[in-house]
């Protein structure tokens, strides 16, 4: 399931909520991995007071379907949960979680990593910060999230 | 033929607008679909292009009825 809202979320009650209700699946997963991203209080070494997300809808959507679909090629996907927030965020608030049930643990591990990098790189949302004299930036690019990886 | 220009996040903000609708008969690439809705601003190096919710690169062909989208390296998660 996907989800893209401007409500505040508890990344573990949605996850405990979701998973309880995988009856179709139940006794067929062997592993849920999960990422959570939350909002720091500074960025390029400035501190952050407040972000706004903006997104375009539907094309959100569609392509964090299409990176699903891609992830579901290579890895065995039972059942994945994404959410997402747009609109206003305070430090310290998930920004987005990503959940992947499988059966064995190499699987959600890789399609769960593979889907929240294609996430930063491919789904159209877009940060502005405010920063604590009230001045407003737009994030100009994400990191690239394998770059400690390759260089170590 | 008539299309409807979309534009998001700091490109929205740069150019004022959110929004075009062109009605021409001589566009046939995204490229042409920016210096058409914008004859004076060069496309920002960068720039991202959708048809349609779809990314596309900006050679790309367009049609009548198309919703065709310029917007900024994403930055969500």
């Amino acid at each position: 399931m996907i989800k893209i809202t401007e409500t505040p979320f508890n990344p573990w009650n949605s996850l405990e909520k979701f998973q309880n209700n995988l009856n179709s699946i139940k006794g067929k997963f062997g592993a849920c991995n999960s990422f959570i991203g939350f909002m720091r209080d500074f960025n390029d070494n400035t501190e952050v007071k407040a972000m706004s997300l903006e997104h375009y809808p539907g094309m959100t959507e569609k392509q964090l379907e299409a990176i699903v679909d891609e992830a579901a090629k290579q890895w065995e996907i039972l059942e994945y949960l994404i959410i997402h927030r747009v609109g206003e965020l305070a430090p310290n608030e998930p920004i987005v979680l990503v959940a992947i049930w499988s059966s064995h643990r190499g699987d959600a591990f890789d399609a769960c990593r593979y889907i929240m990098e294609a996430l930063k790189s491919k789904a159209p949302f877009w940060k502005k910060e405010t920063l604590l004299n009230d001045k407003q930036r737009w994030v100009n690019q994400n990191t690239d999230g394998y770059k400690n990886f390759r260089n170590s | 033929m008539s299309i409807k220009v979309r534009y998001f996040a700091s490109l929205r903000e740069s150019i004022g607008k959110e929004s075009d609708e062109i009605e021409t008969q001589d566009i046939h690439t995204v490229c042409q679909v920016w210096s058409t809705a914008n004859p004076s601003i060069p496309l920002p190096i960068n720039v991202l292009a959708a048809i349609n919710m779809e990314y596309v690169s900006l050679q790309a062909p367009v049609k009548d009825g198309d919703v065709v989208a310029f917007f900024p390296p994403v930055t969500g998660g």
